[in-house]
């Protein structure tokens, strides 16, 4: 037997596991030990599943005897905190949650399961999926593993910075605002915001339902693909969900970048943009052109910009109606010395969530109170509208439009966490794709400073083969997705 | 557009969220700064712009309306933090 290499992806596992390379056993219980050794460093998980990921092998190990395996059989996965998982304690991130084990899994967990993936553990993020560093943890940060002194991003920042680190092949994030391309970047992988509605959100704790989507984190195209694949699709359910079919997502592989017609708008390379995110995005563009894209600087989107204000009075809105449920008589964190029933909900409320979670429910509140509706909620819906009409028209002239992911690199822990503004500006670029309801990809285009660089690829509604297609075509002609971070244990 | 003390409390009676006096100051100096930074919305024409509630357009989603299995009581509360036989007990409604 071959000495077994967990720098592999997902699909080059699936292969040694279907030509008996190794077992599936072999592969969890390795994976187990590097994930455990990396942990001191990056806590990247909030609770490893080691019982539940070698029962999952074993049965992974039996159906690809049967000869019944698929592309995820057998595959390790790391699944952010966020996504209910039967019996396994699902935390947000947040004290309020911090023992509460769901009577049932989500639909994505339910059909990751189904397809045989093996559940490495319940990956670290922001409390409740509100931030852009996994610094507003209960649990503590998760760090990047390019530099142990940064954050990875967020608010998925434990399934990127594993999926970077090489701990598992591949894993699931959620995005609101840019929660999976931002860490993505910031740790030198791929991340895919999928369409608003390709992916059941059923079971998913919920932050702000109109914006909220379920995707992947991998290292390249064709394991983002197998694993849209699998967790893609109507489901009865989510009354969001789409009734579109879901199709093959390598189609659009063999086409490569020849001919993409990529769209690059002068509005996302303004002030802020760091040097380094600007210069590794014009090398790009001229690598793209040179291997056949055609250009197109004319695209304008002009109101996109106040998509972070859009989003900073809707999703607040939404969050502060949603986590409304968290009262301590149900389930989770519950004060239990309350006189009465208001005193007990609001110092269960007061004690249970974070720094960052009562900002967002108290701006929500603000701006959803008598008198405010309709100076804010109603208006930022209003130019939603203008935003999604805007990249409708762009999209019309263009494939894909190409923009930074973000406008810096990975910073430094506490740097920016006493400073709300500036947090929120990390999500200038990925925000407005989720007002719009577009899907968006993020891929690593180059160093700055020894940092990671992301660029996003937006795409047009439930067209998530073109950016996986242009995102092979330019693992092709770079090798930006088989950089690996220095110490990885 | 600077919140009072008194804004922020009210903000928080509504919300069901105790904070301390340490937190009515600071989040009053934050949030004023954010609702700030949302003036910007102001510059925007929106005259006879339809307002979206989400992106994918579907309407009236709608099942036929059969019983089908569904989680036990003691599944459910599993995780209630207080329980009187098979109910969820609560904290004095009306004094």
């Amino acid at each position: 037997m071959a000495a077994l290499d967990l720098d592999r992806t997902a699909h080059e596992h699936a292969a040694a596991l279907r030509s008996s390379e190794y077992t599936a056993r072999a592969l969890a219980e390795a994976t187990l030990v590097r994930v455990r050794a990396q942990e001191p460093s990056l806590n990247a998980y909030i609770t490893v599943t080691d019982e539940l990921a070698l029962r999952q092998a074993d049965a992974a190990d039996a159906a690809l005897k049967a000869g019944g395996a698929g592309p995820l059989t057998g595959i390790p996965v790391g699944v952010k905190d966020l996504l209910g998982t039967k019996g396994v304690r699902t935390t947000a991130a947040s004290k309020m949650l911090e023992t509460f084990v769901p009577p049932y899994d989500c639909t994505v967990v339910q059909r990751l399961n189904a397809a045989g993936a093996v559940t490495i553990g319940k990956t670290n993020l922001d409390e409740f999926a509100m931030g852009s560093s996994t610094e507003h943890s209960a649990f503590g940060p998760t760090r990047n593993p390019w530099d142990l002194d940064r954050v990875p991003g967020g608010s998925s920042g434990g399934s990127a910075a594993t999926v970077a680190a090489r701990g598992v092949p591949i894993s699931l994030g959620t995005d609101t605002g840019g929660s999976i391309r931002q860490p993505a970047a910031l740790c030198g992988i791929l991340g895919l915001k999928t369409t608003y509605g390709r992916v059941s959100r059923w079971g998913v704790v919920a932050f702000a339902s109109s914006l909220d989507q379920v995707g992947p984190f991998a290292r390249d195209a064709e394991d983002a693909a197998a694993l849209l694949g699998v967790i893609a699709g109507h489901d009865p359910l989510d009354a969001t969900s789409a009734p579109l079919p879901v199709p093959d997502y390598t189609e659009r592989f063999a086409r490569g970048l020849d001919g993409l017609r990529v769209g690059v708008p002068a509005d996302f390379f303004g002030e802020g943009l760091e040097d380094g995110v600007r210069e590794a995005m014009e090398r790009s563009i001229n690598v793209l052109a040179a291997n056949g894209a055609v250009i197109n600087r004319n695209i304008t989107l002009p109101t996109a910009q106040a998509g972070l204000t859009v989003y900073y009075i809707i999703a607040p809105s939404e969050a502060s109606a949603n986590l409304a449920r968290y009262d301590g008589v149900k389930y989770g964190y519950s004060y239990g010395d309350g006189r009465n029933a208001e005193e007990e909900m609001s110092e269960t409320r007061g004690r249970g969530f974070g720094a960052e979670v009562k900002r967002r429910i108290m701006l929500g509140t603000y701006a959803l109170s008598a008198g405010y509706y309709d100076a804010y909620y109603l208006k930022a819906q209003k130019v939603r509208t203008l935003i999604k009409r805007e990249f409708d028209a762009a999209l019309n002239e263009v494939d894909v439009i190409l923009t930074p992911t973000s406008p810096n690199v990975a910073f430094r822990l506490a740097e920016k966490l006493d400073d709300p503004m500036a947090m929120y500006l990390n999500d200038l670029y990925t925000i407005p794709v989720n007002i719009a309801g577009n899907p968006g990809i993020s891929l690593p285009c180059g160093f700055s400073d020894g940092l990671p660089v992301g660029m996003q690829l937006i795409g047009r509604m439930f067209e998530e083969s073109t950016l996986l297609g242009a995102a092979h075509g330019w693992e092709q002609v770079t090798d930006w997705h088989r950089q690996a971070p220095p110490a990885r244990g | 557009m600077a919140l009072t003390a008194d804004e922020i409390r009210h903000i928080a009676t509504l919300a069901r969220l105790a904070l301390s006096d340490d937190e009515v100051s600071r989040l009053g100096a934050q949030l004023s700064a954010i609702l700030d930074h949302f003036e910007v919305l102001n510059e925007i024409d929106t005259e006879g712009v339809p307002p979206t509630a989400q992106s994918f357009d579907l309407h009236n989603v709608e099942r036929d309306d059969v019983v089908t299995p569904s989680l036990s009581v003691e599944d459910v509360a599993l995780n209630a933090p207080r329980m009187e036989d098979r109910y969820l007990r609560v904290r004095t409604v009306l004094e």
